[in-house]
């Protein structure tokens, strides 16, 4: 069973307005899938869903086999309580746009607590793990900056490291690069590009700059409205689209 | 009647004003924590889930900030020892002020709280910290900053607000002022000297709050 | 419950002495520190100086001290007060001080684009600040003033203790004769609350009123 992210007919709606409508999706071990679309059609939410930071209405949610969301006409049928969630969390990492780096905490503290504490590592080995990631992302002369002296494109690195701390399966980069200057996106999307050459690493990168999604992805998905619209390779997808609403946003978006 | 400030008269009773002030000091220190705490479990209830506590939370707030510290300081002392607590007037005054200036400090708490961003739960959440580590290795660094001039300001106004605790005879600095004043029928210099004293005092305080918000930005950042 | 019936002439002329008070003495503390504020953040060092000086004094003291002061003090200068009058100004003149800052803080909260606009029409200073400044700064002033306005409230009942037979005093003086210091004080507590409620409710009528035509309507 290489199943590793499985959404069955799940909705969602905030208030009057619907998210996620009926949405099916499947994603085996290893995929890397890149989910572009309009803002408002549901695609951060995607990802909130599946880092346990949101619930859903009616549907099932699954990562790597176990149940995370089970619900019903807007009732839970597998209770929510946070012990259930922090445990499915072990599974998954996530970037988020705005960095969420913890101002108080250098780069290397940023990176070394969780491990520390989530995982118990030892002080020296949580430190030596996030040096380790720290040089990996190019930022291992950083390790005791802290986040205001560090640029937006050093400081999205720095949160890429770490969420791969806790050795996730799965990691999910909501807009990573969309809060940066366009000089920076280059070296983030360097990182990204590395990650997705790890075979076991499940990748959803949610994005609205096709460039991005070209550089990462081996299947790329158009939501629209919390339906997925169109699905398939990047080269399908982008240059071929065969939905109207596909190509609209294309065209609105430009390439790059 | 004319004005006639005696100096020497003026030190002569310097001592004994001391020892009010230092009273009315370590009253305000202690006050001080009692609204530390105090201040929190208001927050708390406030926060809570469950109705009932956040009710009631909300009540005792607003009996706190809408009555006099004077009415709230002579309940605890004279209905205190109705219910079986005895507490000398020092203790009892640390507790009202402690109380009343809590209700502020729970508004700062509420705040400083509701004004860290979002992205940081979310960022703490997907790492997996409890709720207990980040609120104690995360959240509390940053609140630490903007907390200072609330309660810099709570403990300053403290200072100022021991006084009161002359109505329930403390031995604090306006008592001991009021006292000199009545046996000596000079009341000129110890009052004089007294305001004088509770102005340095709040300077002194505010000159130190101001020393440990630069310190406080120089560690935590 | 019976205690409270049976002053209840008592508990009232105190609360007749406690709104009494509190109107007098904030009707003053507006007065001053309007003038206070204003004088702060003028650009003449004539006028900011001593106004920050006044304003630093009267909030770094203690508001028991100055009307102790006043009370014992002044009739050793000539001036005669009665204890009410001791109690106005000296309630008047410490609120005046954190009223000032408020006015300070206002007055300089307003957008530097509306003085751009009066020095365009070649208002002088005293055109802008009545036409342009305070009107606008008034506005941001309500819900502080608001705010002091419960502070003073609270604060009258320290004259208590320089025998102004407030409702603190009154409540004070029933104990010591009734021993029933529970259900006095409870009693106590809530005239005051209701004080306090009663004006916070008609200083936000007021805020609305004064803020007329000025909010942003949800338009469709």
């Amino acid at each position: 069973m290489t199943e590793m992210i499985s959404f069955e007919k799940v909705s969602k709606r905030f208030g009057a307005t619907v998210v996620l409508d009926e949405f099916s999706f499947t994603l085996k071990r290893g995929d890397k899938v890149a989910i572009i679309g309009p803002s408002g059609s549901g695609k951060s939410t995607l990802l909130r869903i599946m880092m346990a930071l949101e619930g859903i209405d009616s549907g099932k949610v699954s990562l790597n086999g176990e149940t995370l969301w089970h619900a019903s006409g807007g009732k839970n049928l597998i209770a929510p309580s946070r012990k259930h969630l922090r445990h499915m969390r072990t599974h998954v990492g996530m970037v988020f746009q705005n960095f969420n780096l913890f101002p108080n905490l250098t780069a290397l503290a940023n990176v070394a607590t969780a491990p520390h504490l989530v995982l118990g590592l030892p002080r020296k080995e949580a430190e030596a793990r996030a040096r380790r990631l720290l040089e990996q992302v190019g930022l291992g002369d950083k390790l005791s900056n802290y986040p205001a002296a560090l640029s937006g494109g050093q400081q999205q690195r720095v949160a890429i490291a770490r969420a791969m701390a806790l050795e996730p399966k799965i990691m999910l980069f909501d807009e990573a690069t969309s809060a940066l200057d366009p000089e920076r996106v280059g070296e983030v999307l360097e990182v990204m590009r590395a990650l997705a050459h790890e075979r076991d690493l499940t990748i959803v990168v949610v994005t609205h700059q096709i460039g991005v999604a070209r550089a990462i992805a081996d299947r790329i998905c158009f939501m629209e409205n919390g339906k997925i619209l169109e699905q398939g390779v990047p080269a399908a997808i982008l240059d071929r689209p065969q939905n109207d609403r596909t190509r609209a946003f294309l065209r609105a978006v430009h390439p790059g | 009647m004319s004005l006639d400030f005696s100096l020497s008269f003026a030190a002569q009773i310097a001592p004994t004003l001391a020892r009010g002030a230092g009273v009315a000091f370590v009253a305000a220190i202690g006050g001080f924590l009692v609204a530390l705490v105090a201040g929190g479990l208001l927050a708390a209830m406030q926060r809570s889930t469950v109705r009932g506590l956040s009710i009631t939370g909300r009540w005792l707030m607003e009996l706190l900030r809408s009555t006099p510290l004077l009415i709230q300081v002579y309940f605890l002392f004279f209905v205190l020892p109705d219910w079986g607590i005895v507490l000398n007037p020092v203790m009892t005054g640390v507790v009202a002020l402690g109380l009343y200036h809590g209700a502020y400090v729970a508004e700062a708490y509420r705040a400083v709280l509701d004004n860290l961003p979002a992205g940081q739960w979310d960022a703490a959440d997907s790492l997996r910290f409890s709720r207990y580590q980040s609120y104690r290795y995360l959240m509390f660094p940053q609140l630490v900053l903007p907390l200072t001039p609330a309660l810099g300001n709570t403990f300053i106004t403290m200072l100022k607000d021991t006084p009161i605790l002359a109505a329930v005879s403390v031995p604090e600095l306006m008592f001991a002022a009021n006292d000199v004043g009545a046996q000596s029928f000079r009341y000129v210099e110890p009052i004089t000297l007294a305001a004088l004293a509770y102005l340095f005092m709040s300077g002194v305080a505010a000159l130190v709050v101001l020393l440990l918000r630069n310190w406080i930005k120089g560690r935590y950042q | 419950m019976e205690v409270v019936w049976a002053y209840r002439f008592e508990f009232l002329s105190g609360l007749w002495w406690t709104v009494q008070l509190s109107a007098l003495s904030a009707l003053l503390a507006m007065v001053l520190a309007i003038i206070a504020g204003v004088a702060r953040s003028s650009r003449s060092r004539w006028l900011s100086v001593p106004a920050t000086v006044y304003v630093e004094f009267f909030r770094g003291t203690s508001a028991l001290a100055q009307l102790f002061w006043l009370f014992y003090v002044l009739p050793y200068l000539g001036m005669d007060l009665t204890p009410f009058q001791c109690g106005v100004l000296g309630l008047g003149l410490c609120f005046s001080a954190y009223g000032a800052e408020v006015v300070r803080m206002c007055i300089e909260a307003v957008p530097k684009g509306q003085l751009d606009a009066a020095a365009a029409l070649n208002f002088n200073r005293a055109q802008t600040l009545i036409v342009v400044v305070l009107p606008e700064a008034l506005i941001m002033m309500m819900p502080l003033f608001n705010n002091l306005l419960i502070e003073l409230i609270k604060a009258t009942s320290l004259v208590s203790l320089i025998t102004i037979p407030d409702l603190a005093f009154q409540a004070k003086s029933i104990i010591s004769k009734t021993y029933q210091s529970g259900v006095v004080l409870l009693v106590t507590l809530v005239m005051y609350l209701l004080v306090s409620l009663l004006v916070s409710s008609s200083m936000r009528k007021l805020e609305r009123v004064l803020s007329r035509g000025r909010r942003i309507r949800n338009g469709p």
